[in-house]
């Protein structure tokens, strides 16, 4: 059973990492929902298996862990938050851009390419647009 | 004094309950979102005083013992971090309600606001590792509505990168939590402790750096901090001014916590935090040369300043760790100033450019001052609170014999002056290269001079305290010493929480 649980574990973590490297904001999303998932089986894999952990209903020695399994529902209800948030920017982000690419960061770009030295050499308008100009890259 | 431990929690849990429901009048919210703050604080100062006087004090809820229950833990550490952050978000709110942006404009700002304060006191409290991690949650999660506030176009694409490399960090975190508990049975802190020194060091080592990559994606270390320059530009002054001074810190907490708590002296991965710390000043320190933008500068310099902790950390000598904790209160009182600052510029000069702005030192001196100071600090000139930090740092690595982090923190330091210079020639003292457009220079005529009383008070007091660090140096640096005392020996925090 742990075998089962360890190899679900290690494909979602490995689905779930090659979605966060695409480019498309909604694959990232789905590729985090999966890795957190991989995350909450491994949490539920490091408590003991056995029964209900109810005093009375059977002995305590053969009782499941129940904390491994509490700790896994807080991190759920915590990723389930942030995961709607995510999916509410995306679609912000879609309204805005009408794309769901995740865009360059454009000062970065500027600065990479040198533009504001070019600029205080030749005085350019380049940065300016660059800057300003709403249609990305 | 057990029942103050939960107070700087609650309370601004409790107040942003309230401000919710008062979210038709923004005085009301302003009222509880300004009272909860200065609750927080001054139970901060009293904690202070109290664990100073007599000891650290452990909060069971519910009177369970810690391995069973949750226990908050105000120690030394704790306390003192508490206490600069908790006067840091009063202060900064004062400003964000003086600021016309932000606050004015939204319903949820004083709610995500206290969330967040409720976020970072539990952070520094927490007992627990699990526990830490919601901390962590409820912090981060205001942060990215805090973040996202407005709504634009270049807000919600950095806004997405820094939730989407956040809630990586989270999972790794959960991921650590996981792992750790199937090796030691227990997420209690002060029980890891004894337990993780039992584990084969090669699974010890394993853990140190995975708890490193979690907490140093968050505190912004090299080579996981490239999300930090590009996401806090975007969001308003003051938020990022909170962000920059705490939330990275609270990484930083996290790092020196579990690396000191759990870590036995001969499985702490020293060599590896001197590296980091050596790349991650030269890179931030090279990033803010690079800028041409008042807020991207400093987000840069905040990357170059981790390093100067994680340096302090790495000697883990008594001298390295309480350089490291001075350099921290230091830090978080100037850089916070500073963005506030950043703030006002941009306020008074319509534009946080360094070609669009210029000559500000005659159209607004206080401005001007209130700038040079901490800038000078951070830079590491005597005898403002910068120079003390870094003189104690240097100190402890010439006393562990590490020349090479030595010189190149001396060299950093020197560039960091002149990235501050940058700011200073390029907003105050040379005339601007291009007009700002004038609609933006309209909207910012209604405070012309420098910016409202509300804008400009805050950062004058955060301004003087950061002198007031400097001035009492002496004191402060003792009583790091007496944290990082406690803090490189953990049996007194162990047997405090396991015990009665």
């Amino acid at each position: 059973m742990t075998i089962v649980l360890a190899a679900t574990a290690a494909t979602l973590f490995a689905v779930g990492t090659y979605l966060v490297l695409q480019r498309k904001l909604s694959r990232i999303i789905i590729g985090l929902s999966l890795l957190t998932h991989g995350a909450n089986i491994l949490m539920i894999t490091s408590g003991r298996r056995g029964a209900p952990p109810i005093i009375g209903r059977a002995d305590p020695s053969t009782f499941a862990d129940p904390l491994p399994q509490a700790l896994a529902l807080t991190a759920i209800v915590i990723t389930f938050a942030v995961t709607i948030l995510l999916l509410a920017l995306g679609y912000r982000s879609w309204l805005l851009t009408d794309d769901d690419e995740v865009e360059d960061d454009l000062a970065d770009r500027a600065i990479a390419r040198g533009d504001i030295l070019r600029k205080e050499i030749a005085d350019q308008e380049t940065f300016m647009s660059h800057e300003h100009g709403d249609a990305g890259p | 004094m057990t029942w103050l431990v939960p107070v700087p929690i609650v309370v601004p849990l409790i107040g942003a309950a309230l401000s919710i429901l008062a979210g038709r009048s923004r005085g009301v919210q302003r009222t509880i979102g300004v009272t909860c703050l200065t609750i927080v604080s001054m139970a901060s100062v009293a904690l202070l005083v109290t664990v100073e006087q007599g000891g650290m004090i452990v909060a069971r809820a519910g009177g369970w013992p810690a391995q069973m229950g949750i226990v908050l833990v105000a120690d030394r550490f704790a306390v003192v971090m508490l206490v600069v952050a908790s006067l840091m978000l009063l202060g900064v709110l004062v400003y964000a309600i003086g600021e016309p942006g932000a606050e004015r404009n939204h319903v949820g700002f004083q709610s995500a606001y206290l969330i967040l304060a409720a976020g970072v006191s539990g952070s520094f409290l927490t007992g627990d590792l699990f526990n830490l991690f919601v901390a962590f949650e409820m912090m981060l999660t205001a942060s990215y509505v805090l973040m996202t506030l407005g709504g634009r176009n270049d807000q919600v694409r950095s806004g997405m990168t820094y939730v989407v490399i956040s809630l990586l960090a989270s999972t790794l975190f959960v991921t650590a939590v996981a792992l750790i508990y199937s090796a030691t049975g227990t997420v209690n802190m002060a029980d890891l402790a004894g337990r993780m020194a039992e584990l084969p060091p090669g699974v010890r080592s394993a853990f140190a750096v995975l708890l490193l990559v979690v907490f140093g994606i968050k505190a912004a270390l090299f080579p996981l901090f490239f999300w930090l320059p590009d996401s806090y530009p975007t969001a308003p002054s003051p938020i990022v001014a909170v962000f920059a001074g705490l939330l990275t810190k609270v990484g930083v907490y996290a790092i020196i916590r579990t690396q000191t708590l759990f870590f036995p002296p001969d499985s702490r991965p020293g060599t590896l935090l001197l590296w980091i710390a050596g790349a991650t000043m030269v890179v931030g320190v090279l990033g803010a040369l690079a800028q041409d933008d008042v807020k991207r500068i400093l987000s840069f310099t905040i990357v170059s300043q981790i390093g100067f902790m994680v340096m302090g950390l790495g000697f883990f000598t008594l001298a390295g760790v309480a350089a490291a904790v001075f350099a921290m209160i230091h830090h978080i009182v100037v850089k916070t100033t500073l963005f506030l600052t950043g703030g006002l510029i941009e306020h008074a000069g319509g534009s946080s450019r360094l070609t669009h702005i210029g000559g500000m030192v005659r159209t607004t001196p206080l401005l001007a001052a209130l700038f040079l100071l901490p800038a000078l600090s951070l830079a590491g000139v005597p005898p403002l609170s910068g120079f003390v930090s870094k003189l104690a740092l240097v100190d402890a690595g010439v006393a562990s014999q590490q020349y090479a982090i030595v010189g190149v923190s001396l060299i950093v330091s020197l560039l960091a002056l002149l990235s501050m210079i940058r700011i200073w020639a390029g907003v105050f003292w040379n005339p601007a290269e291009e007009e700002t457009e004038p609609a933006v220079a309209a909207e910012g005529a209604e405070g012309r001079r420098s910016g409202p009383l509300l804008m400009i008070t805050p950062t004058a007091i955060l301004v003087v305290s950061s002198l007031a660090i400097a001035a009492a140096a002496g004191p402060i640096y003792a009583f790091s010493e007496r944290t990082a005392a406690e803090l490189l020996d953990p049996t007194g925090y162990v047997a405090e929480v396991i015990e009665r």
